[in-house]
């Protein structure tokens, strides 16, 4: 056992991190948790260019769609590296961690031209518009209906918690094309343009008080058939590949962590409070857990091997424990914890903020339950629950 | 990047695991259990001597494998997981790593060959009554060359030729050793939840001993030995609690109620969803502590508590759960799952409670971040 890396890891950080000096600032006790906002965006986009120009964009894509043609141990390493410095990545998370992936997977050599190296270089955005107000848990319930007219496929209906789409240029849209089939049967991928006639996008004022995520409206959108991902009546297919780049693009927390409640403990005399040691000491050893677990993935991937299904306990850790810490420091402020000004609060109120984050990262990119259903299920070997939707059409499933 | 065991220490944990699957069932524990004139399994004992872990981590030139900590630290997890009924704990982790760490070298000539053949058995003797231990408290005395006082409960206390005694000398503590085949000592077995693992009540009555280390070192001796100890400690209870999980999934998927398997229900499936998150917790800091063990780092007063909090949550969680899970079938005395239920609160409080491992833990996050 050893920390150490291989000699080509070892050239391959050394390489990563000079680029990373070069251009960016390291993470400090002042960079945004969640930044958003125009700025934001335009550093985000210049940031991707830079990013490609080095070689240092999406490291593990064939080198012909732009990327570096490299290992997926090297793109933990960058993952590492970036990670340490300010780095405005979060706009492009899920168009290049699970959009454009899909893209490759089931698009034509057209689509691949037109749109991999310019969502790589930072060119365009995307968004994936999969959940709706009726089917969050149980995505493939979705309603959205795409009818064909021609060559052309019609949209109506409409999807909600759309991250980025208000900024977004293009989207992967899961439709129903066909009510008549089962459930999973009947769905249908599409690639839309988020700038064209019909798309409506609205801010959701979350319980958080921000306005991140969206709704998208669609209002007869018409989409050319040659932009459909997959066949018709594939669409769950293809749904599964994107949800599976889900799981490695989301997962950690943006804290505060232990260390952070500690130090904020520390300077309030609250450390010397037995109750609160106890607790502490739980929620290093859970985080250690999840950390320590990430270098026994990076370990199988540095051997060659694919990691084991450890890693699926990463947002079941982090989230819960975000909350539970978020939930201790208010306590810890007594009367006073429940203000929320950050101009004059401890900590700039990031426990209060982050209080009122942490039920949607709860939620977000898989619920506690269902990430628990997925081990039991993937992991353990249990039998799935119930289905009395398997086989009946979806047009008569109950609703509500 | 290589946080994980190496192939050569993955067959032996492989081996291990073969073997004791053959030669000790749980109907060997039992064999414990229900004979209350047994201590523990003298057939296991045997054949675990034979196989020569005892020696895995005591160098060569004492007569061991002098294989390493890592290589200890897998087959601790096999012994956990077949709920070993032996002293394999109390001579290995405690009264041989005691010996490696404090021995002097003719202590460690005489006593640590003898500890790899079986002729000597150890226990290491620390707790004199509720509560953990305070080594500016103690009761226990040693007066340069004799030990008066009541040590209870010592693991396989009855079992073993000598023990490790932590014993108040003047103004301090400090850590001594017994022959307790010797004159002045008197033991008897006390009754406790875990009756596969003896336990003894060890009165010393003026009995000759030694010091191990110097005088007063004991306070910082014992946290050391602990420290060594919780690692694999942590193993055996990471074993135990991986086949708890085995048991309540088998079940789960086998026993049908309301017309399908009770693992189908989210009630259970979560149970043991969750189990599986409290192992992998267990199992990661478990593999940083056997990394701080067999590199010496300074990180292992952290690392070896967070692996003790982790496993001892992760079993004790996996062992009430299991029960559960087995529902009526998991209370009776003809399942195993009592088996583990004893096993896990034994390993908890053996070294140290968890309540007391979360200070040492804390206190040495504090101590790091004021460096």
């Amino acid at each position: 056992m050893d920390f150490n890396d291989t000699k080509e890891e070892a050239e391959f950080r050394a390489e990563a991190r000079s680029f990373l000096e070069k251009h960016l600032k390291p993470k400090d006790a002042n960079s945004p948790r969640r930044p958003t906002g125009e700025d934001f965006l335009k550093r985000a986009k210049e940031w991707q260019k830079t990013k490609a120009e080095g070689g240092f964009a999406q490291i593990t894509w064939p080198k012909e769609w732009g990327g570096r043609g490299g290992t997926t141990m090297q793109q933990v390493i960058w993952n590492q590296e970036e990670g340490k410095f300010d780095a405005p990545t979060g706009p492009f998370t899920i168009g290049l961690g699970m959009c454009v992936p899909t893209v490759i997977a089931f698009g034509s050599d057209e689509h691949k031209k037109r749109y991999v190296e310019k969502a790589l270089r930072g060119e365009e955005i995307w968004c994936q518009l999969f959940s709706e107000p009726a089917a969050g848990s149980d995505v493939a319930g979705v309603k959205t209906r795409a009818i064909k007219d021609g060559d052309e496929w019609v949209i109506n209906g409409q999807k909600v918690w759309t991250t980025g789409a208000h900024f977004s240029d293009y989207g992967i849209v899961l439709t129903r094309t066909d009510p008549k089939a089962p459930k999973h049967k009947g769905l249908t991928m599409f690639i839309v343009d988020m700038h064209q006639k019909g798309v409506e996008a609205k801010p959701i004022h979350q319980a958080s008080g921000g306005r991140e995520f969206n709704e998208v409206y669609f209002t007869d959108v018409r989409i050319p058939d040659s932009d459909r991902l997959g066949e018709v009546g594939d669409g769950w297919k293809v749904a599964l590949v994107t949800l599976m780049n889900e799981r490695l693009a989301v997962g950690g927390s943006p804290g505060p962590d232990w260390k952070e409640i500690m130090d904020y403990a520390r300077g309030t005399g609250s450390l010397t409070d037995q109750a609160f040691r106890e607790k502490l000491a739980d929620w290093y050893v859970a985080a250690q857990g999840y950390s320590l677990t990430k270098f026994r993935t990076q370990t199988a991937l540095s051997r060659g091997d694919t990691p084991g299904p450890e890693n699926s306990i990463g947002k079941i850790i982090t989230a819960n424990q975000l909350q539970d810490i978020c939930n201790s420091a208010i306590e810890m402020q007594d009367h006073y914890g429940i203000m929320n000004d950050s101009d004059t609060m401890p900590a700039n109120a990031l426990f209060q903020q982050s209080f009122m984050w942490a039920p949607g990262l709860r939620i977000a990119g898989g619920t506690d339950e269902i990430l628990k259903n997925i081990i039991a299920e993937r992991v353990l070997g249990l039998p799935q629950d119930v289905r009395v939707d398997k086989k009946v059409p979806f047009e008569e499933l109950k609703q509500g | 990047m290589n946080f994980d065991f190496s192939e050569d220490q993955k067959f032996l944990a492989g081996e291990a695991r073969k073997f004791l699957n053959a030669q000790c069932t749980t109907a060997h524990v039992r064999e414990v259990l229900d004979d209350e004139s047994k201590t523990h399994h003298e057939g296991v004992w045997q054949k675990v001597l034979e196989m020569g872990w005892i020696g895995a981590a005591i160098p060569e030139e004492y007569g061991g494998l002098g294989l390493g900590m890592l290589e200890l630290c897998v087959i601790a997890e096999e012994m956990g997981r077949a709920l070993a009924p032996v002293p394999f704990s109390s001579t290995t982790y405690f009264f041989a790593e005691a010996l490696k760490l404090a021995g002097s070298e003719d202590q460690k000539k005489d006593l640590l060959e003898k500890v790899v053949s079986g002729e000597v058995v150890g226990c290491y003797a620390a707790s004199e009554g509720p509560g953990n231990p305070d080594p500016s408290k103690l009761k226990t005395t040693f007066d340069g060359s004799k030990l008066t006082g009541t040590k209870v409960p010592v693991t396989d206390g009855d079992i073993a030729t000598h023990a490790v005694v932590l014993a108040k000398e003047g103004s301090g503590a400090s850590l001594v050793l017994v022959d307790l085949t010797g004159e002045g000592v008197s033991r008897k077995t006390v009754s406790t939840l875990e009756p596969t693992r003896s336990h003894a009540e060890i009165t010393f009555d003026g009995a000759p001993a030694a010091r191990l280390g110097n005088a007063g070192e004991g306070a910082d001796m014992n946290d050391a030995i602990l420290n060594r100890a919780a690692v694999l400690l942590a193993f055996e209870q990471l074993g135990g609690a991986d086949r708890c999980l085995e048991m309540a999934t088998e079940f789960a998927k086998d026993r049908y109620a309301f017309g399908r398997p009770i693992g189908g229900n989210q009630a259970i499936k979560h149970k043991l969803a969750d189990m599986y998150v409290k192992n992998q917790v267990a199992r990661s800091n478990c593999y940083y502590g056997a990394w701080a063990l067999s590199t010496d780092a300074a990180e292992l007063p952290e690392a070896a508590a967070a692996a003790r909090l982790a496993a001892s949550e992760a079993y004790w969680f996996a062992s009430k759960e299991n029960i559960q899970t087995h529902g009526g079938m998991g209370f009776t005395w003809e399942v195993d799952c009592h088996l583990f239920y004893r096993r896990a609160k034994l390993l908890a409080v053996q070294a140290g409670a968890p309540k007391v491992w979360k200070e040492k833990l804390v206190s040495a996050l504090e101590r790091k971040n004021a460096a």
